[in-house]
C-alpha cells in the first residue's frame, strides 16, 4: 500500500518558488493498477517519482506498507528502491550492455545474488516478457516494443511489490501499446504487483486501471475507481481527456443536437445491463420512438460500458425516461 | 633512396620514434591514472550533478583551467626543479613525462566530464531507481556508458601529446621532435626534418585509425 499524505513539492526557478505538487492526498491499494492522468506540465513525473524518492517531497509524508519512508536515506533508501521497479517511457536501457546483463544489472547492485540465481532469474524473465532469444542482443538492436519488454524485465529482476511506470508506452506505436498494456496487467494479476502509472493517454488507463486520479496544475482535480471517472467526467480537465479520445467536440455536438426533435438523453450502462435488450423493450411498452446520435461499447478494464446518446419522440416520453430510471440504467438529460 | 635522404640516419630514427613513442604512452598511462578520476569529480560536483558542490567544483575547474591556459612550452620549462624532484632528471624520455602529464591530465579530465555529460540522465535516473550508490551509478553506468566519448577522448589526448612530446626537444628531451629541431632545424638537414614530419603524420593517423575503430566497437549501435 502506497500512501501519499499532504504531500507538496516547491522547486526554486530563478529566486522564485514555484509548487509542482500542491496537497496531494493519494492512496493506492496492494495488487491495484492506479493510473494518473494529466497533461505534461501537470506534475506526473514529480509525483510518481515521489514514491521511490527519486525526488523528495518538500513537506508531507510517503509511507509504503505503513512505513513512513519521507527522511530514508543511505542504505534504507537504497533497500526501499530495490523494492520498487520502474520503467520510462524512453526505456533508460544500459547501451553498453546486453539484454541479459540490462536485465541481471540490478541483482548485481543488490550484491544479494549468487551468478547461478542470477542467470537463472535472467533466463526467466526474459521468457516471461517473450524475449528468450534476444539475451544476447545489444538494446539498440531491438525495436520500441522490446525494449520496453526489456525494461520490465529488469524492472522485475529483484521481485519487487510495486512497479512504477513512467509514460511507459508513450513513445510506442498502438499496437505495441496494446501489448505492453496487456503485458503490464497480466503481469499485475499473477505477481498481486502493485502498479502506479502515469500517462497523458486515456487509452492506458481504460486499458488496465483499476482506479485514477486526473491531475491538474500539479492538484488532484477528481479520483476514483476508473469506470466511474470517465463515465461521469466532473472536472473539466477530466471531460476533456474523455471528449479527445472520443474526438468528440462538446460545441459541435450541442449544434447538431439543436436540430433534433424530442428529448435528449444520455444513458450509461455498466457491467452486465450492458448487453440487456432494455432500450428495445421499453420503447415498444410506452410506444416511443428513438434515434441514436450518438453512442460507444467498450471495456474500461474488465468493466464492459455503453454510453448512448438518443431522443425520444412519440408515445409516453416521461414513462420512458421513469423506467430507464428504474432499470439498471444511469440517465442523463441532456435536453428536456 | 640514401642520396635522397643523405643526412638520414636510420638507426637514429628508430631510436627517435621509439622514444616519443614511449613518452605518449608512458605520458598517456599517468594521465588516463589521474585524469579519470578528476574528470569524475568535475561531473559529479558539477552544477545539478549528484554530488553538486558549487565551492568545490569552482576550485577544481580553475586549477585545471590554469594548467590549460599555460603554454606547453612553458610548462615545461617552469616544471624542470618539480621533475627533476620527481623523476632525478629534466632530460630524455623521463625528463619529459611529468611535464606531459601536468599538460594532458587537466585536458583529458575536461573530456572525461564532457562525455560523462552526454550520458543520457534517465540511465542515471533508472540506476538510482534500482537502489544503487553513486558509486555504482558511476562504476555500473556513467563510466560503461561514456566509454566511447572516453576512448575518444584517450585518442585526442594522445595525438596533442605527439606534438607536445615534439617540443620536448627544446628541452633536450630525445624523440622526433627533438631530431627534427637539432638535424632538422639547427643543421638545415631538410631531409630529416621531411622524414621526421612524414613519421608524426603516420602516428598520428594510425592513432587516430585505432581510437575510431574502438569507439565503433565499444558504441554498440
Amino acid at each position: 500500500m502506497i500512501e501519499l499524505d499532504n504531500v507538496h513539492k516547491a522547486y526554486r526557478v530563478e529566486g522564485r518558488e514555484v509548487s509542482a505538487l500542491r496537497d496531494i492526498d493519494l492512496r493506492v491499494e496492494r495488487g491495484e493498477v492506479f493510473g494518473v492522468i494529466g497533461h505534461s506540465g501537470a506534475g506526473k513525473s514529480t509525483l510518481l517519482r515521489m514514491i521511490n524518492l527519486i525526488e523528495r517531497p518538500t513537506s508531507g509524508r510517503v509511507r509504503i506498507d505503513g512505513v513512513d519512508v519521507t527522511g530514508y536515506r543511505g542504505a534504507d533508501l537504497m533497500a526501499l528502491r530495490r523494492g520498487i521497479g520502474m520503467i520510462f517511457q524512453h526505456f533508460n536501457l544500459l547501451a553498453s550492455r546486453t539484454v541479459a546483463d540490462n536485465v541481471a544489472f540490478p541483482m548485481r547492485l543488490a550484491g544479494v545474488y549468487t551468478r547461478e540465481q542470477i542467470r537463472s532469474r535472467v533466463d526467466h524473465l526474459l521468457g516471461r516478457v517473450g524475449l528468450a532469444d534476444q539475451a544476447r542482443k545489444h538494446p539498440a538492436q531491438l525495436s520500441g516494443g522490446q525494449k520496453q519488454r526489456v525494461g520490465i524485465a529488469r524492472a522485475l529482476a529483484c521481485e519487487p511489490r510495486i512497479l512504477l511506470c513512467d509514460e511507459a508506452t508513450s513513445a510506442l506505436d498502438p499496437q505495441t501499446t496494446q501489448s505492453v498494456l496487456e503485458l503490464l496487467g497480466d503481469i499485475n494479476r499473477e505477481l498481486g504487483l502493485t502498479i502506479v502509472l502515469i500517462t497523458h493517454e486515456m487509452n492506458a488507463i481504460r486499458t488496465i486501471c483499476d482506479r485514477v486520479a486526473v491531475l491538474d496544475g500539479g492538484e488532484v482535480v477528481e479520483s476514483g475507481g476508473a469506470a466511474d471517472v470517465f463515465l461521469h467526467p466532473r472536472h473539466e480537465t477530466t471531460r476533456r481527456f474523455v471528449f479527445e479520445t472520443e474526438s468528440i467536440d462538446e460545441a459541435d455536438w450541442a449544434e447538431d443536437f439543436a436540430h433534433v426533435p424530442g428529448r435528449v438523453l444520455r444513458l450509461t450502462f455498466r457491467g452486465q445491463a450492458t448487453y440487456t435488450p432494455i432500450l428495445g423493450a421499453i420503447a415498444r411498452r410506452t410506444g416511443v420512438d428513438y434515434s441514436i446520435l450518438s453512442g460507444r461499447i467498450d471495456h474500461i478494464k474488465d468493466t464492459p460500458y455503453g454510453q448512448i446518446t438518443l431522443s425520444l419522440v412519440g408515445g409516453d416520453v416521461n414513462a420512458a425516461e421513469q423506467e430507464l430510471h428504474g432499470a439498471d440504467v444511469d440517465v442523463e438529460v441532456l435536453r428536456a | 633512396m640514401n642520396e635522397l635522404f643523405a643526412n638520414v640516419r636510420w638507426d637514429e630514427i628508430g631510436i627517435a620514434t621509439w622514444d616519443t613513442l614511449l613518452m605518449v604512452g608512458g605520458s598517456m598511462f599517468f594521465i588516463v591514472l589521474f585524469g579519470l578520476p578528476l574528470g569524475v569529480l568535475l561531473f559529479l560536483t558539477g552544477k545539478r550533478q549528484l554530488l553538486e558542490q558549487p565551492a568545490l567544483y569552482g576550485v577544481v575547474s580553475f586549477v585545471v583551467n590554469v594548467l590549460r591556459s599555460v603554454p606547453f612550452i612553458i610548462l615545461l620549462i617552469v616544471m624542470i626543479p618539480l621533475t627533476v624532484a620527481l623523476v632525478g632528471t629534466s632530460l630524455g624520455v623521463k625528463g619529459v613525462i611529468p611535464p606531459l602529464v601536468a599538460a594532458g591530465t587537466p585536458f583529458f579530465a575536461r573530456l572525461v566530464e564532457t562525455s560523462l555529460r552526454e550520458v543520457d540522465r534517465g540511465i542515471i535516473e533508472a540506476t538510482q531507481a534500482m537502489g544503487a550508490s553513486t558509486r555504482q551509478i558511476v562504476t555500473g553506468a556513467l563510466l560503461p556508458e561514456a566509454l566511447p566519448g572516453i576512448i575518444a577522448g584517450i585518442t585526442v589526448t594522445a595525438i596533442t601529446l605527439v606534438s607536445y612530446a615534439a617540443m620536448a626537444g627544446v628541452v633536450g628531451g630525445g624523440g622526433l621532435g627533438d631530431l627534427a629541431i637539432r638535424y632538422g632545424y639547427q643543421r638545415f638537414q631538410t631531409d630529416v626534418m621531411i622524414v621526421t614530419v612524414v613519421l608524426l603524420v603516420v602516428i598520428v593517423q594510425l592513432m587516430q585509425m585505432l581510437g575510431d575503430r574502438l569507439v565503433l566497437y565499444f558504441s554498440r549501435r
